[in-house]
């Protein structure tokens, strides 16, 4: 008889189901998983090294580069860290347009997974679908920012501006006809408000596409059913926060039970799994599409009715206008050492955490006085997630690997920060 | 919410008295210190006595106190000269003591409890010793394993215990801990294409950083206390 024997396969890290930059270590009896070693790191920046040496404002633009496919949702857990140290609060204004984008980051976020989950295991079309939809929502990033992806948008105190009474329109050229240009403009024409709620009215019926495609599909059954099971006691004791917690029925949302910002104003239900496999994860992401369209309506109609500042009257933190500048002495002056120094923020530590796409995303932030924070820590749920991703292929088949690497929604720029 | 956290800190106080001791907070977080030889008899209790409930170890993170609280521009007087941007550094040596100050490394874990909807944070100073050690969690808590990891790489932090304490993050055959505060920011070594060796080749860095913003540490007046309630009254 001839011997068998377990055998050592590299999985990555140049694979495109491998989400970026992941390297697998395989040990495989057959087609069936042993053992994995998942490698990570390659896509390490020093994220928080950096952070230390720069004033806090500085630091902004690095929370978008983490998980670079809901990068609102970054900024917001570092700002909100930063806030709290200061001893802050937000305008209401800011606070309602700050959850309507975390609820299009999400959406931005699980369209990106739900595309990226469906080809890799067998779905193309999804992948096209999700991009549609996900260019009107870039559209949004742009309006309020000028950058479709690494907005910088929130700032300590508030959002760095309002939300403007114009969208950018596209232009004819030799890539696009007039009669193209034509149709893409006409949802263009009114405000970003008009154009969001535009949005919010068409996106039950597209999610209601996908679900055609995927939700009784037989193929996509038979790749996600039962795969990756994880049980409660293991999710919690793994660390697992957001979907994938709650794919395995812990209803759990910061949302909902450590409210921060205007959460708690807001009507939206947390959807929750029951057998904790790659099938039930999809439900739940799937349903958070259709809540956080809920939620995203409410903020619209809420902001239409109540204009208002956005950012926090206060100099030593927020710059002052261009116009205040012009004839205002004092205002000059916190322009000038807002730009050239920053603020200090009081000693002490503090950590804050929002309801990220992909679970709990947390800054913990020392600070010892001064203008640059002593230690920033970036609580990644993505990394808790991949610590498990051994756990979870175990016994199961090497296609199937692919299908668990989708479910965790793993993005390596938070993973490696 | 305070007033939740206010009953947990006198339980916890009950329960382990002389163990941990409570770090003042000013943003009503719930902060303690526990000695390292404790850690393992505190946690367990944390995670497993129901009046606690910990169940979930959301983070667990290295702090390097070397330099806590030290400025490159003093500004409690007007200079004449200002900040240099040509500032020369002090070449940086990596710390090869005997001892460390007692007070040096810390490990702080960040704990969530699901059933009674609250957080804490506990801090492990890790002593004299180098290399620093402390007891690893992963038996009380198995998500602590990578994250552990991640603090033995960046800090050079051992966990005693840990199943596979190996580095993480940085590249394979680093040497240093990249996130101590003396460890400079912009590495020891770079890297490129030599097409003579038709291969990759490290060298020492060749050019230096530079301070662009000095770390300055203003009393901003606004946060004392005597101020504030002259404001208010």
């Amino acid at each position: 008889m001839a011997e068998i024997q377990n055998y050592t396969m590299n999985f990555g890290p140049q694979h495109p189901a491998a989400h970026g930059v992941l390297r697998l270590v395989l040990e495989l009896d057959g087609e069936v998983i042993q053992k994995a070693d998942p490698h990570v790191g390659l896509l390490h920046r020093g994220t928080e090294k950096l952070a230390e040496s720069k004033p806090y404002n500085q630091s902004i633009g690095y929370m978008d580069r983490l998980d670079y496919v809901s990068m609102m949702c970054n900024e917001h857990g570092y700002v909100l860290a930063i806030e709290k140290l200061l001893g802050i609060t937000v305008p209401l204004r800011a606070q309602y347009i700050r959850v309507m984008f975390d609820e299009i980051t999400r959406i931005l976020n699980h369209l990106m997974w739900l595309g990226a989950h469906g080809l890799d295991i067998g779905a193309m079309t999804m992948f096209l679908y999700c991009f549609r939809e996900r260019e009107d929502l870039m559209d949004c990033y742009e309006a309020v920012s000028g950058t479709r992806m690494h907005a910088t948008y929130y700032r300590p105190g508030g959002v760095y501006r309002d939300l403007p009474e114009t969208m950018p329109k596209y232009q004819e050229s030799k890539f696009r006809s007039t009669r193209e240009v034509e149709r893409l403009n006409s949802i263009r024409d009114g405000s970003l408000l008009d154009f969001i709620e535009a949005f919010t009215d068409k996106f039950p019926g597209c999610v209601d596409e996908y679900e055609t495609l995927l939700t009784d599909n037989r193929i996509w059954k038979q790749r996600t059913v039962n795969i990756g099971v994880v049980t409660p006691e293991r999710a919690m004791q793994l660390g697992f926060t957001g979907p994938m917690l709650r794919g395995s029925g812990v209803e759990w949302d910061l949302r909902k039970k450590q409210p921060y910002e205007v959460y708690d104003q807001i009507d939206f239900d947390i959807p929750v799994g029951v057998n904790g496999d790659c099938y039930d994860r999809y439900l739940v992401r799937v349903e958070e599409f259709r809540q956080s369209n809920r939620i995203i309506k409410q903020c619209v109609d809420w902001l239409r009715a109540n204009p208002g500042p956005v950012m926090v009257d206060d100099h030593k933190v927020v710059a002052p206008t261009r116009v205040e500048m012009k004839d205002d002495m004092e205002s000059l002056i916190h322009h000038f050492k807002l730009f050239t120094e920053g603020y200090c923020v009081p000693a002490g530590e503090a950590y804050a955490a929002v309801e990220h796409p992909k679970g709990e995303f947390g800054v913990y932030l020392v600070s010892d006085g001064a203008n640059k924070p002593y230690r920033v820590k970036i609580r990644a749920p993505g990394f808790a997630h991949l610590s498990a991703m051994a756990e979870m292929v175990e016994g199961h088949m090497l296609a199937d690997v692919v299908a668990v690497i989708g479910t965790q929604d793993i993005v390596f720029g938070e993973v490696d920060r | 919410m305070t007033d939740r956290y206010e009953t947990l800190a006198a339980r916890l106080d009950e329960r382990f008295g002389e163990q941990i001791t409570r770090v003042a907070s000013n943003c009503g977080e719930l902060t303690y210190e526990v000695g390292k030889d404790d850690l393992i008899e505190v946690a367990t209790a944390l995670r497993n006595e129901a009046e606690f409930g910990f169940e979930m170890l959301i983070d667990v993170c290295g702090v390097d106190y070397l330099s806590y609280g030290s400025d490159e521009w003093n500004t409690s007087s007007a200079t004449g000269t200002g900040f240099s941007r040509g500032v020369e550094r002090e070449p940086v040596i990596l710390d090869e003591a005997d001892e460390f100050d007692p007070k040096r490394f810390a490990v702080v874990y960040h704990l969530l409890s699901l059933q009674h909807n609250i957080r804490m944070r506990l801090r492990v100073y890790t002593g004299t010793e180098n290399p620093p050690i402390v007891a690893s969690v992963v038996d009380i808590w198995n998500g602590a394993n990578w994250f552990e990891r991640e603090v033995f790489d960046l800090f050079g932090i051992l966990f005693r215990g840990h199943p596979d304490l190996r580095r993480i993050l940085t590249d394979y055959g680093f040497i240093g801990h990249p996130f101590r505060k003396d460890f400079p920011l912009i590495g020891t070594v770079e890297v490129s294409y030599d097409a003579e060796k038709g291969r990759v080749a490290y060298q020492p860095v060749s050019i230096e950083s530079r301070t662009l913003v000095p770390r300055v540490i203003r009393d901003d007046n606004r946060y004392s206390a005597d101020l504030k309630d002259a404001s208010d009254g």
